[in-house]
């Protein structure tokens, strides 16, 4: 199919369009090929959102969410790749379960599908997985992370970053000290001290970090840093940059918006590991996105059926949704708030996680790439329903806010795959 | 008032008027009116997720002479290990028709989830959710202190109360420090800093280490239960060296002014936060802690399910009985 976007913005407000043949950019109209018009007046066109942490729960727990779903929940918030976390049943720690999870995406073929491999099998934090072999599969992996656990042990750490640099893979690390977090209920401070909930501190998660740069810029390997969400890990990154280690940090949107004392309702739905911080932190975390020290945003999205979450606090399921409301909160957070223009938002969202990943097709908007973009209403507002969201899960922690920006289309390679005014 | 989850839920004057009431009942009591029909026909379900046989008895001691209906459900064990979740729990009970519940739970914020208007529609008190409050145990420490120093009336301004041992996991304690300080008190924590709670500065309390120091400055010194298994979790190295620091025994008895007394929520580990010479003293009140605790929380169930205040119950009682 041809298409001819017209009467677009770029990232930058100024008028643009676009050429589509075969759903690959070209420069200009062809001599006797017909397009289609899409009239984008009044929309922004930027680059597919591409994340770097979803859990899309298939294989394992489908209740929660599948392939397809998380597919279409991320359309749906502009991403055009998303990247599977391998915490699933079985465990994604072998090239068969990536290859299952990568096929399912290229089957639904709503947007590319990249799973993340397990660093270790089963999770287990003690034996290396073949992660070679998952790259070598057909789903080519690159970046291999516990999440959910943390890589606790400095050794298999140390190995891990070693290994993986014979293909330039990258290890992401969900920093979180084990021994510290005991039973952890949520970030330790003020409010968890009122609430008699057991404390998670920052220094559980600044220790790993501070460790985890240093066994990188020894062994000189790729490290990522998944869902940063302290002041201190932000100052202990940024840092690590300055003295050349190769380390990247991601940082949610729920950690950029909202602060520990929501858990005062003790609803379950703010539950997520690592914990909402403080308003320190999130100034820090907003900073850190800003000068480029975190490099992305990074959804963590983590559905959960009701079941897990209508309960009280301490036997709930960590986790929230967030591709659906993404672009939303980064859009509020960052650009409302005058901290960043949209070009470097859509950079945070899509150029650099693509770019850190190496997903080639992802990213920009350039002439002989796939045409994979979204289209979003800057000035609209939307009020956030779980009840109308994509995913399978219901667990949005932005229930009944008013965000700024909707994303209106999102196309990948070229084709139309979500357009919410079809689905009104 | 329609629930009593945390003492944030009361303001001054509401706790005032909780300890004036049970004033009222105990006054009555002690007259011989063991019974009162307030709450006939109405049913009070105890559910227990935790054992705690003194405070469900004291509760049903409490339902039971104001005349209501009373259901014991126990279950032990968390929901998810008991396979029922507490949502279906509460569901279930609404549907029993139950007008308030009493709930203990290893879970902190239980009770919150309890009260969930889609979830319960009868009033809802928190008998301890994990270690976030007890604000009955509160209320009747409350009572207590001011029946001995202030005679049944008024606040407790002017009045230094002490809190003494594992304040990190005490439910006991976090109700204690916010209603002694909405009455006026003031409150001095005592503990090794593994058993403070990081955050504890901004309750208001001031905070000590040496417990030999400030047992002069206290009119009530209140003495919290230690779980031996803390010590596996590194909280304090040995029995013996936490006993030595923190536990209350003759010798720091005598630093006490001679009309201070000494509280403790039970169970008592004694040996271990208090010595037996100490709990069994004439200046220890724990055995009246537990007598009132029966006032105490007839008055919140009165209060809560009844609508009526003390002078109300003057009234009626005078006339009906």
């Amino acid at each position: 199919m041809n298409l001819h976007v017209a009467n677009a913005k770029n990232v930058k407000g100024l008028a643009t369009e676009l050429w589509i043949e075969s759903g690959k950019i070209v420069s200009q109209p062809t001599n006797g090929v017909v397009y289609e018009d899409i009239d984008a007046n009044g929309l922004t066109l930027v680059p597919g959102l591409v994340d770097l942490h979803t859990h899309l729960r298939e294989p394992g727990r489908e209740d929660a969410e599948t392939v397809l779903s998380g597919s279409q929940a991320a359309v749906a918030g502009g991403y055009t790749a998303i990247s599977a976390m391998p915490n699933t049943f079985p465990v994604a720690d072998t090239a068969g379960v990536v290859e299952q999870v990568f096929r399912l995406g290229e089957h639904h073929n709503l947007c590319d599908v990249f799973p993340i491999g397990a660093v270790t099998v089963g999770q287990d934090g003690k034996h290396l997985a073949e992660l070679a072999a998952m790259y070598q599969s057909e789903a080519k992996v690159r970046i291999f992370s516990d999440d959910g656990h943390c890589v606790a042990d400095p050794l298999v750490m140390r190995r891990a970053l070693e290994y993986v640099k014979t293909f330039d893979g990258i290890i992401a690390q969900h920093a979180q000290d084990p021994r510290l977090t005991e039973s952890a209920q949520m970030n330790e401070g003020v409010i968890s001290a009122k609430l008699g909930l057991k404390g998670w501190p920052a220094v559980a998660e600044e220790a790993i970090i501070a460790r985890d740069v240093l066994l990188a810029e020894h062994v000189d390997s790729r490290l990522h840093i998944c869902h940063l969400t302290t002041a201190g890990g932000v100052e202990i990154v940024r840092n690590a940059k300055k003295r050349g280690i190769k380390v990247t940090a991601e940082v949610t949107p729920h950690h950029l918006l909202l602060t520990d004392d929501v858990v005062e309702s003790y609803d379950s739905v703010y539950k997520v590991n690592p914990p909402l911080r403080t308003l320190k932190d999130v100034h820090a975390l907003r900073e850190g996105l800003a000068d480029g020290t975190i490099d992305i945003i990074a959804t963590d999205h983590a559905p959960h059926p009701q079941e897990a979450k209508d309960c009280e606090w301490n036997a709930a399921a960590f986790g929230m949704l967030g591709l659906e409301t993404a672009f939303s909160i980064g859009y509020l957070t960052m650009v409302k708030s005058g901290l960043i223009s949209l070009e470097t938002l859509i950079e945070r969202m899509s150029t650099k996680p693509a770019e850190i990943a190496q997903y080639l097709y992802h990213g920009k908007i350039a002439v002989g790439t796939k045409a994979n973009f979204a289209l979003i209403d800057l000035k609209a507002e939307w009020k956030v329903d779980r009840v109308r969201l994509h995913s399978k899960s219901r667990n949005t922690p932005f229930h009944e806010m008013v965000l700024p920006g909707m994303v209106m289309k999102t196309f990948h390679n070229g084709a139309l795959v979500f357009d919410r005014k079809a689905k009104l | 008032m329609k629930n009593l989850l945390s003492i944030n839920d009361l303001s001054k004057a509401d706790a005032l008027e909780i300890l004036d009431t049970a004033v009222e009942l105990s006054r009555l009591s002690e007259n011989t009116v063991r019974k009162f029909p307030t709450l006939r026909g109405r049913t009070v379900v105890n559910l227990f997720f935790e054992d705690s046989t003194r405070t469900r008895i004291s509760f049903e001691a409490a339902a039971k002479r104001l005349s209501a209906d009373v259901i014991n459900f126990s279950a032990k064990g968390s929901s998810l290990s008991k396979g029922e979740s507490l949502k279906d729990t509460a569901l279930t009970l609404q549907a029993m028709g139950a007008d308030a519940v009493i709930i203990r739970h290893s879970a902190s914020g239980a009770a919150h989830q309890l009260a969930r208007q889609e979830w319960m529609k009868g009033s809802v008190i928190n008998a301890g959710d994990g270690t976030h409050e007890h604000p009955t145990q509160a209320l009747l420490d409350a009572f207590t202190i001011r029946r001995r120093l202030r005679a049944d009336s008024g606040d407790l301004t002017g009045l230094s109360v002490g809190i003494v041992g594992d304040v990190l996991h005490s439910r006991v304690a976090r109700s204690n420090v916010l209603l002694l300080q909405k009455l006026g008190a003031e409150v001095i924590l005592v503990a090794p800093p593994t058993l403070l709670p990081v955050g504890v500065d901004s309750w208001g309390a001031q905070v000590r280490y040496s417990l030999d120091d400030v047992l002069p400055l206290v009119d009530a010194v209140m003495m919290l239960r230690v779980q031996r298994e803390r010590m596996e979790d590194l909280f304090f190295p040995t029995e013996r060296e936490y006993s030595r620091n923190f536990g209350l025994n003759l010798e720091r008895m005598n630093r006490l002014k001679n009309t201070a007394i000494v509280m403790h929520p039970g169970p008592m580990n004694r040996g271990l936060e208090i010595s037996a010479d100490s709990a069994d003293s004439h200046q220890s009140v724990i055995v009246e802690q537990v007598a009132n605790g029966v006032s105490v929380r007839m008055s919140v169930l009165y209060l809560l399910l009844g609508g009526a205040t003390a002078r109300d119950l003057n009234l009626s009682s005078a006339g009906g009985m």
